[in-house]
């Protein structure tokens, strides 16, 4: 009876609810508390529980989706082979892989270009079939775009696959085969972490992890690609999902997905259903829903100590493009070559999820998109939040490209800094927990131990604060300034540190000849004068 | 070195605000208050107000020039505007002109420039000149109209208006009397109880504003309205008004319900002097307030604590300056012990524990 009666009163809590909330949307899109979607009666109970418990999402913003431009039309993958591919040796966490092959060399698609090295690695793979032309230093997706390693691949159009050898049946291999098999196919965090994923499993598996957590929440505004995605290959991303439970021995996974993605939801939905182990949930819409720790706290309640792995505490999320790279890894022995990047952006014509081969360079797939560049105001590789702004589109996309926005300047945060005024935005969307204005205070008058000791090494670059912020101060670019500045104080210091123990070691070495010296040279003396008394001694003797 | 960099680091997409919007956001809300306060107190008024507001603008522009900075960006952001507007509807209405100048004065000079300007005070501008001018001028400070509205027949006209702020006023006793609580505390001091005291007291008028009182305080309809609106917008948030009202209302209630013939009732307190513009306008005050909500929520209880205290049992009849002066001071003490807990660590900063499972 009691569950009946819930049953009747969710719907209608949770219209009045959304009701509200739509009556107190602001134009300062404050933060307001958030509501949880109750799936079913034993939800419910739950949510009212929560409403007792500490809240399981802090801070965030609801920042404009800007999705529907891409998120309605299917993954384009008719993109025209480039004639060049500029692959970085470095797509990675870690340390960048080595390169085995010689300029000269005919490859094929899917050829290790690349090996990787050292623990934490991950090697390269030829994106399409062609001709080593160079193995050099080009400018890095990077708002420096200083020069990185790269291999220059000119394809010769045939698209021509390296003969694969893909099992019959991944679930008869041994785990530790499986992460094997996912590092070898150069598989990384598709997230935009770019963690080498097989040390990852590797971790969940030592750690003897309970949970899985597929993270679908992609709730950078403008991207849309892991909802394409998740709609049209949700059955091949579920596959990928139990290859990594059986690659980590685990039992159980979680799917959480933004709730602004209905479609690709009941998608996952549908493909999870034969697997009672898979769990797909749906999680409130509000950035940064998609921080690990963030979506960690929400679906299990447990919070990552600092300086912890996530598997420490008996959790491993993994991203669901990377889930879908694990399927193709495992099933058809393909490495990863290629991914699906959002294009979009006021100043592009044709915005689109598009499969591109990695190491396409941004200004083609911009002709492809019909990027408007006099338009252009500021050219970010990934979201809008979290994203850098290129200096140019000649730069490669990588592994870790999961968007490319071309946004005009209507479109980007008015950049006329006024004085802060300490309305505490900041502090109600940073979901951290830390005191960005304080922290930006202490660093604009150089008090960088200050800001350490705020809390400056626990941001994570969200941009919460320099979305929220009406003064329109640069709050994430002071706190990266500040935190490549304490390094580069504490080299510096180091260096010091060094020359000194050096000059002090010297110091005591001279010292210490000449105190030798000085000895023998008392030693020396003293010899001579017993020489010379035996002498006299002897002349008186005779 | 910082200024000049091109930011190539997120947010890159952000809310359509500033620091102007919100201060224009303010005003539109303490508007309404502040017409019906003019309608009520005449021309005077309107004089006082209007001497002000520019005077409030004029000394920002001065220290501005002062400091070797171009004035007119920074006046654009509508703060001293705001800051001369509060400290307006804090004075008497019929107050001479040199009050508003000075107090203008005391507020930009002293209780903002000073400091290094907007964001750096550690006190509400405007409380600051309204206490500094209430220990100096206390005739002034003290001498409230009757209410008499504007177009009224034995309301001042235009030209004698101009005699009352630049002159002053003739025949004090006929135009000009005491506030409310002003007049329960002469009253307890003459050993009445409030039965007496409160014979001619309509609780609807003092809650409507229609009562002697400073020139934009007395509508407690309006300028709660007016909050309300301002949390409906996200400017301000509930946590200080709602912890100061609720404070002075338990507090005051609590010792009604003891004695209710030498304490007021909270109905009182709510709809008298100047609660309602503190709670929702004064105390909400970024700048001199703690940044997080529980120091928002301690905040807010201790300026209805020192306000009702000073009400009740000091000497002054309206506490709400000092009250917020006391607690601007404590803001920074506020903030420095009730912070938010860092994402992975205790309160105390130490990372957590990893769960024996």
């Amino acid at each position: 009876m009691l569950k009946i009666c819930l049953n009747a009163v969710a719907p209608v809590h949770n219209g009045i609810v959304k009701g509200l909330k739509g009556l107190l949307v602001t134009p300062f899109f404050r933060p307001l508390e958030t509501i949880t979607k109750p799936e079913n009666e034993s939800d419910v109970f739950k949510l009212f529980l929560d409403f007792f418990s500490k809240p399981r999402i802090r801070g965030g913003v609801h920042a404009e989706q800007n999705k529907a431009q891409t998120a309605t039309q299917n993954i384009v993958y008719q993109f025209p082979l480039p004639k060049k591919l500029y692959i970085p040796l470095q797509q990675h966490v870690g340390k960048p892989a080595e390169p085995l092959i010689r300029v000269g060399d005919n490859v094929l698609k899917g050829q290790l270009l690349a090996y990787s090295q050292g623990l934490i690695s991950a090697p390269v793979h030829a994106p399409s079939s062609g001709v080593i032309l160079d193995v050099n230093d080009y400018p890095a997706p990077h708002p420096s775009a200083l020069p990185i390693r790269m291999i220059v691949l000119e394809t010769d159009g045939k698209d021509e696959w390296l003969e694969t050898h893909p099992v019959d049946d991944p679930f008869q291999l041994t785990p530790e085969d499986i992460s094997l098999r996912v590092g070898a196919a150069g598989i990384v965090g598709l997230g935009g972490a770019t963690f080498p994923t097989a040390v990852k499993l590797n971790m969940g598996r030592e750690n003897q992890i309970d949970t899985l957590i597929i993270n679908g929440a992609e709730c950078e505004p403008y991207l849309s690609c892991d909802d394409r995605l998740m709609q049209e290959r949700a059955e091949q991303i579920i596959d990928g999902v139990r290859l990594m439970l059986h690659g980590m021995v685990t039992e159980s996974a979680v799917v959480a997905i933004e709730d602004n993605k209905p479609q690709a939801y009941l998608a996952m939905q549908a493909a999870a259903q034969p697997y009672p182990l898979i769990k797909v949930l749906q999680i409130p819409t509000r950035y940064p829903m998609g921080w690990d720790r963030q979506l960690i706290r929400y679906v299990t309640g447990k919070e990552v100590p600092v300086g912890c792995r996530s598997s420490e505490i008996g959790v491993t999320i993994h991203n669901v493009g990377t889930a879908h790279a694990v399927h193709k890894a495992l099933r058809y022995g393909q490495p990863l070559v290629s991914r699906v990047i959002t294009v979009s952006g006021g100043a592009v014509a044709k915005p689109m999820n598009v499969e591109v081969p990695l190491g396409t360079l941004i200004s083609e797939l911009f002709d492809f998109c019909q990027v408007n560049m006099e338009q252009t105001a500021r050219v970010i590789m990934g979201g809008p939040m979290m994203g850098d702004a290129l200096p140019h589109a000649g730069l490669p996309t990588v592994k870790a490209t999961s968007g490319v926005l071309a946004l005009t300047q209507d479109e980007l945060k008015n950049t006329d800094e006024q004085p802060c005024i300490r309305c505490a935005s900041c502090i109600s969307v940073c979901p951290a927990g830390l005191r960005p204005l304080d922290m930006a205070n202490n660093i604009r008058i150089n008090q960088l131990d200050v800001a350490v000791d705020l809390g400056l090494k626990d941001c994570i670059s969200c941009g919460c604060c320099s979305y929220i912020c009406p003064s329109n101060i640069p709050l994430v670019q002071y706190f990266k300034y500040a935190s490549g500045e304490v390094v580069a104080r504490q080299q510096a210091q180091h260096k010091s540190e060094q020359t000194k123990r050096l000059i002090d070691d010297r110091n005591a070495r001279m010292e210490r000849i000449a105190r030798q010296q000085r000895e023998e040279e008392l030693i020396r003396i003293a010899a001579k004068a017993e020489r010379e008394r035996l002498k006299a001694q002897q002349e008186t003797l005779v | 070195m910082m200024a000049n960099m091109k930011p190539n680091s997120g947010a890159h997409v952000g809310v359509k605000a500033s620091v102007s919007l919100i201060m224009w956001q303010v005003m539109l809300a303490i508007s309404p208050a502040t017409v019906y306060g003019l309608f009520c107190f005449g021309w005077p008024a309107l004089n006082l107000f209007i001497i002000t507001v520019l005077s409030a603008v004029f000394f920002e522009a001065f220290c501005l020039r002062l400091g070797g900075k171009l004035a007119k960006p920074v006046l654009m952001d509508g703060s001293a505007v705001l800051t001369g507007w509060l400290l307006a509807m804090t004075l008497p209405p019929w107050a001479p002109w040199w009050i508003g100048v000075v107090g203008s004065g005391i507020a930009i000079i002293l209780g903002k420039q000073v400091y290094g300007g907007l964001g750096q005070n550690l006190f509400n501008p405007a409380m600051l000149a309204r206490v500094a001018l209430l220990i100096s001028f206390p005739i002034e400070m003290t001498t409230w109209a009757n209410v008499s509205p504007l177009f009224f027949s034995h309301s001042p006209g235009l030209i004698e208006s101009w005699h009352i702020t630049f002159i002053g006023l003739e025949n004090l006793d006929a135009t000009t009397g005491a506030t409310t609580l002003g007049f329960v505390k002469t009253e307890f001091s003459q050993n009445r109880v409030l039965v007496d005291i409160l014979k001619d007291y309509s609780g609807f008028l003092n809650f409507i504003g229609w009562t002697r009182g400073s020139l934009g305080e007395t509508s407690t309809l309006l300028l709660g309205l007016g909050g309300v609106w301002l949390i409906r917008q996200g400017v301000i948030k509930w946590y200080i008004p709602i912890s100061l009202l609720l404070t002075v209302t338990v507090l005051a209630g609590f010792f009604h319900t003891l004695d209710d013939q030498h304490y007021v009732s909270p109905f009182l307190h709510l709809s008298s002097g100047s609660l309602m513009l503190t709670a929702f306008f004064i105390a909400t005050d970024y700048v001199t307030s703690p940044n997080t909500k529980t120091g928002q929520l301690v905040f807010g209880a201790g300026c209805g604590l020192l306000i009702f205290v000073i009400r009740t049992w000091g000497a002054y009849p309206e506490g709400a300056g000092f009250a917020m002066l006391l607690m601007n001071s404590a803001t920074p003490l506020i903030d420095y012990y009730i912070r938010p807990r860092i994402y992975g660590r205790d309160r105390k900063g130490k990372p957590l524990e990893i769960p024996k499972s």
